[in-house]
C-alpha cells in the first residue's frame, strides 16, 4: 500500500474477531493509520485480500465499508464544521421519508446516539460552535449510532478527559457485548492495557506480532514497538536546587481573555512550568493570551519587568515568547510545504523578506534540527503533510526552536504522537529548560505534566488555583485538585 | 458524563451571542432582506410611486432568467466551485432555440433541446472539474468561450422569434388585482422552489453543503461526492438552458452576444444573498433576495432617470460591504471555538 508516494505498509496480517477489542500499536509513522484506512475502504489496497465474514472483499471507497457494517472514527476528526451535529452523525445514512431526509427522524436519532454517550448538545446547533472534545465525541457518536460490525476508533481519546474516555470505554465494551469487533488504535498504554483483548504490533509498515493483551508484559510490548532500539529510560525526576529566585521572564497578573478569569503566571529561565486542568478550564486560551494571539482584555503582562501589550504573535516573538498550538494540523504544519520551508519558515518571516536566508544555510540549519530532534524519515524535501503525527509535531518544534526562543509556550505537543516520541519530545523539553529557557507545558496527560515540570500550575474555570512544585504531587493528588474532588463540602 | 465547557458570558451578551451563534450561516442572507427592505423604502420615499403592485410585479419578469441562473450558481458555489459559463449557454441555447424556431420546428423540441444542450456543457465542465482536477474557474471559463463560439456559428446575427408557443410564456399574464405574473415568472419561481427543496431535503442536497464544507470528510462520511460534482454543473447548465428559454421569450428573439458579463452579475446576486464563497453556506432563498437587490437597483437607476452604469457602481460597493461582512463572520465564528 502506497501513501505519499511510498511503500507505508508491507505484508501485514492482521485478523479482527467479533467480539473482541483489539488494539493495533507502534511508532509513529508505523503505518497504523494507513492500515486502518485501508480496513475502511478509504485508501485501496496495492496487494493482498481482506476477507470479511470468511468472505473476500475490497472495497472501493469509504461508502461501501460502511454499507459493509465497518465504521470508523479518525485521528483528526473528520466532520463537518458547517453543518449541524445532527448531521454530521446521520449524514451519509440520514433517515428518509418517500426518499427525503427526515429532519425530525434524524434530529432524534442523533439525540440518542449522543445519549449513549452522555453528550447533552443541542443537535441543531452547528459543530463548528463547539470545541475540539466535543467535536470528537460527535465523531464518536456518529460511528455508533450505525448498525455497526466493526467498530475502527483511531486515537478516539486524544482529545478526551478522563471522565469522557471512562464513558467511551463503557460504550465500547458494551459493544463488544453485542459481538462486535472493535478496532482501537491508541498511544494510551494503560488504555490499551484498560479496555483491549488483544494486541497487534506494527513497526515500520510490517507486521511484528500478535499477542494476547493479558499475557503480554507492557516492557515487551514496548520493545516490540521500538525494535532494536533501547527503550528511552523513564525521565530523571527533575532535580532543580531552589537557589536563588531568579526573575521571571515573562509573568502575568489578573489577566483576562474570554474563558480565563483573572489569571497570575510565572514563567521562569530554566523551568518547565505544567499546567494541569480540565477541558474548558482556559488551557488553551491562557496560552494564546500570553504570546500574543488572542487579544487580552485585562490585567498586565510583563517581559523581564518590563511591562508589555502584544497586538500579536508577531511581536511576542520578537521578544522570544513563541507559541505551538495544539492544533497541529489547522494550525501549525503547513502540509503541503516540503520538512525544509516548514522549519525555516517562521526564522524567515522573522528576518524579513528582504534579507532571505541562502538556501545553503536554510538547508544546513534544517539538517542540523531534523538531526537534533530525530524526526523521520530524514528527508528535507518531503511535503510535510506525509509525516506521521509525531513527527509533524518535532517539525513544528524545530520551527519554533529554531527562532531561539527565551519563552516556550507548548500546548499539548504530545497529544496524538507514540510513547517513543513522547518521551523524545518530553526530554528535548527537559534539555530546553536545563539551558535556560522558560517553558510553559500543558498536558492532559498528567503523569507527564508531573514528569516534565518543575512547578505545576492547577487551573480550574479560567484561575489559577495553585502553583506547586512537581516533587510534592503525585497523579492522584494533582487529579483530585484538577477536578475540585476535595472541595466537594465546601 | 458531561462536557465542562467554560461558563458562557452571563447576561444579554451572552443570550445575543449564542443567537449570533447559531444562526450565524444565516445572517449574511438575513442582511441581504434587511437591504432590500430599504432600498424599497427608501425609493418609495423619494419617488412615492415605487412600492406599487406594477413595479414589484415587473421586478420578478424582468429578472427571471436571472433568478433561474442563480438558483444554479447557488449550488455550485455551496460546493465551493464556480460556473463562469452560464452567461454564453444562456446565448448559445437562447440562438440555438431561436433558429430552431424559425426553422419550423416544433416549440417542446425546441426547449428540450435549449434544455438538454445546457446540461451538456455542464457536464463537460462538471467531468473536466471532477475527473481532470481542472480548477472550476478555468473548466467553467472554457464552458464560457466554447458556448459563445457556438453561438455565433449558430448566427451571427439576432433571430426574432414568432412562435406563439414561446411567446406565450410572456405574453400571457396572469392578474390579481395590479398584480400579474407570467408563465416565465412562474417557471423562474418553480425551478427556485424545487432548488431550494433539493438542497434541504435531498441526499443530493446536503452532499452539496458537506463538499463546500470539507470534502475529504464528505468522502470519508460515504457520501457520493464525484456524482455529486458533477450533478452541480449538469443542473447549473439545465438553469442556463431554461434561462435562455425565458431570456428568448422575453426579448422576444435570440442574440448571440446576450449575456455577455451575466455570470458576474450572477454571482454578485448570489453572494449579496449570503452565500460563501468559499462553499459550504447559503441558501437559494437568499439569493433570490440577492437578485431583486440587483434588480431593485436598477430600477431605481431608471427611475431616476440615470446613467445604468451606477448599477453597476453600487453593486460593486454592496459586494465589497458584503464580502468583507462575511469574511468578519467566518473569523468570528472560527475564534469563537
Amino acid at each position: 500500500m502506497a501513501l505519499g508516494g511510498e511503500l507505508v505498509l508491507q505484508d501485514v496480517d492482521f485478523r479482527l474477531l467479533p467480539g473482541e477489542i483489539h488494539s493495533l500499536m507502534g511508532e509513529n509513522g508505523a503505518g497504523k493509520s494507513t492500515l486502518v484506512k485501508a480496513v475502511t475502504g478509504a485508501l485501496p489496497l496495492a496487494a493482498g485480500v481482506m476477507t470479511l465474514d470468511g468472505r473476500p472483499r475490497t472495497f472501493r471507497s469509504p461508502q461501501q465499508a460502511q454499507q459493509a457494517g465497518i465504521s470508523a472514527v479518525y485521528q483528526e476528526i473528520d466532520l463537518l464544521p458547517n453543518l449541524t451535529v445532527a448531521e454530521n452523525i446521520c449524514l451519509g445514512r440520514e433517515p428518509r421519508r418517500f426518499g427525503l431526509v427526515d429532519w425530525r427522524a434524524m434530529r432524534e436519532r442523533a439525540r440518542e446516539a449522543l445519549d449513549t454517550l452522555g453528550v447533552g448538545i443541542d443537535v441543531t446547533s452547528r459543530l463548528g460552535t463547539h470545541s475540539l472534545a466535543v467535536q470528537q465525541l460527535v465523531a464518536i457518536a456518529r460511528a455508533v449510532s450505525a448498525d455497526v460490525r466493526v467498530l475502527v476508533l483511531d486515537e478516539p481519546t486524544s482529545s478526551l478527559d478522563a471522565d469522557e474516555c471512562a464513558e467511551l470505554f463503557r460504550v465500547v465494551r458494551q459493544f463488544r457485548s453485542r459481538g462486535a469487533a472493535v478496532l482501537f488504535v491508541s498511544h494510551f498504554l494503560e488504555q490499551v492495557y484498560d479496555l483491549c483483548d488483544r494486541v497487534t504490533v506494527l513497526r515500520d509498515g510490517r507486521f511484528v506480532g500478535e499477542y494476547l493483551t493479558r499475557e503480554l508484559l507492557r516492557r515487551d510490548l514496548v520493545q516490540a514497538m521500538l525494535g532494536d532500539r533501547h527503550i528511552p529510560r523513564r525521565m530523571a525526576p527533575a532535580l532543580r536546587v531552589a537557589g536563588p529566585q531568579e526573575p521571571p521572564w515573562l509573568s502575568v497578573r489578573g489577566l483576562v481573555v474570554p474563558g480565563v478569569a483573572g489569571a497570575d503566571l510565572d514563567l521562569l529561565p530554566g523551568e518547565v512550568l505544567g499546567v494541569a486542568g480540565l477541558l474548558g478550564s482556559g488551557r488553551s486560551e491562557l496560552a494564546r493570551a500570553v504570546t500574543g494571539v488572542d487579544r487580552v482584555l485585562d490585567g498586565t503582562l510583563q517581559v523581564r519587568g518590563e511591562e508589555r501589550s502584544f497586538t500579536g504573535p508577531r511581536e511576542a516573538m520578537a521578544l522570544g515568547v513563541v507559541y505551538s498550538s495544539e492544533n497541529r494540523r489547522t494550525e501549525g504544519i503547513i502540509g503541503d510545504l516540503s520538512v525544509l520551508d516548514n522549519i525555516t519558515l517562521a526564522l524567515q518571516a522573522e528576518q524579513g523578506v528582504l534579507r532571505r536566508l541562502p538556501e545553503e544555510r536554510r538547508r544546513e540549519l534544517a539538517a542540523s534540527w531534523v538531526e537534533a530532534l530525530g524526526i523521520r524519515p530524514a528527508d528535507l524535501d518531503r511535503p510535510a503533510g506525509t509525516l506521521s503525527g509525531g513527527n509533524q509535531q518535532k517539525v513544528l518544534l524545530a520551527r519554533l526552536l529554531a527562532l531561539a526562543p527565551r519563552v516556550l509556550v507548548l500546548d499539548e505537543p504530545t497529544r496524538g504522537i507514540d510513547v517513543g516520541s513522547k518521551v523524545e519530545v518530553q526530554n528535548l523539553v527537559r534539555e530546553l529548560a536545563d539551558n535556560g529557557v522558560a517553558v510553559m507545558f500543558i498536558s492532559v496527560e498528567l503523569d507527564e505534566v508531573l514528569r516534565v515540570g518543575n512547578r505545576v500550575a492547577i487551573l480550574q474555570s479560567g484561575r489559577v488555583l495553585e502553583t506547586l512544585a512537581a516533587e510534592d504531587l503525585t497523579v492522584d493528588s494533582l487529579t483530585a485538585l484538577v477536578t475540585g474532588a476535595d472541595e466537594v463540602d465546601g | 458524563m458531561t462536557v465542562i465547557e467554560a461558563p458562557a458570558p452571563a447576561g444579554r451578551a451572552g443570550t445575543v451571542n449564542r443567537l449570533l451563534d447559531r444562526h450565524a450561516s444565516a445572517l449574511p442572507s438575513a442582511a441581504a432582506v434587511v437591504i432590500l427592505l430599504l432600498l424599497l423604502a427608501g425609493a418609495q420615499a423619494y419617488f412615492g410611486n415605487f412600492v406599487t403592485p406594477r413595479v414589484l410585479s415587473a421586478l420578478l419578469l424582468d429578472n427571471a432568467y436571472l433568478v433561474i441562473l442563480a438558483v444554479g450558481m447557488t449550488m455550485v458555489i455551496l460546493t465551493g466551485g464556480i460556473d463562469l459559463s452560464v452567461g454564453s449557454v444562456l446565448a448559445f441555447t437562447g440562438i440555438l432555440g431561436a433558429r430552431m424556431l424559425a426553422g419550423g420546428t416544433s416549440p417542446l423540441l425546441v426547449v428540450a433541446v435549449m434544455v438538454l444542450g445546457g446540461a451538456a456543457i455542464g457536464l463537460m465542465i462538471g467531468v473536466l472539474v471532477q475527473y481532470f482536477d481542472v480548477q472550476p474557474f478555468i473548466a467553467s471559463l472554457a464552458g464560457l468561450f466554447l458556448a459563445r463560439g457556438l453561438a455565433f456559428v449558430v448566427s451571427l446575427q439576432s433571430v426574432k422569434v414568432t412562435s406563439p408557443g414561446i411567446l406565450w410564456l410572456q405574453s400571457t399574464r396572469f392578474q390579481a388585482g395590479d398584480w400579474y405574473v407570467t408563465p416565465t415568472g412562474l417557471l423562474a419561481l418553480a425551478v427556485l422552489l424545487i432548488g431550494a427543496f433539493t438542497l434541504a431535503y435531498t441526499r443530493f442536497g446536503r452532499t452539496v453543503y458537506a463538499i463546500g464544507g470539507d470534502e475529504q470528510s464528505a468522502r470519508l462520511m460515504g457520501l457520493d461526492v464525484a456524482r455529486t460534482r458533477v450533478l452541480v454543473y449538469v443542473v447549473s447548465g439545465v438553469c442556463s438552458g431554461l434561462g435562455g428559454l425565458v431570456l428568448t421569450a422575453y426579448s422576444g428573439a435570440g442574440y448571440p452576444r446576450n449575456g455577455i458579463g451575466t455570470e458576474l452579475d450572477v454571482i454578485a446576486a448570489v453572494v449579496i444573498g449570503g452565500t460563501l464563497l468559499s462553499g459550504g453556506v447559503g441558501y437559494v432563498l437568499g439569493s433570490l433576495v440577492g437578485v431583486l437587490v440587483y434588480g431593485t437597483i436598477k430600477t431605481i437607476i431608471s427611475f431616476k432617470g440615470a446613467e445604468q452604469s451606477w448599477t453597476q457602481i453600487t453593486i460593486g460597493m454592496l459586494l465589497l460591504v458584503f464580502i468583507v461582512v462575511q469574511q468578519v463572520i467566518v473569523v468570528r465564528s472560527a475564534r469563537r471555538r
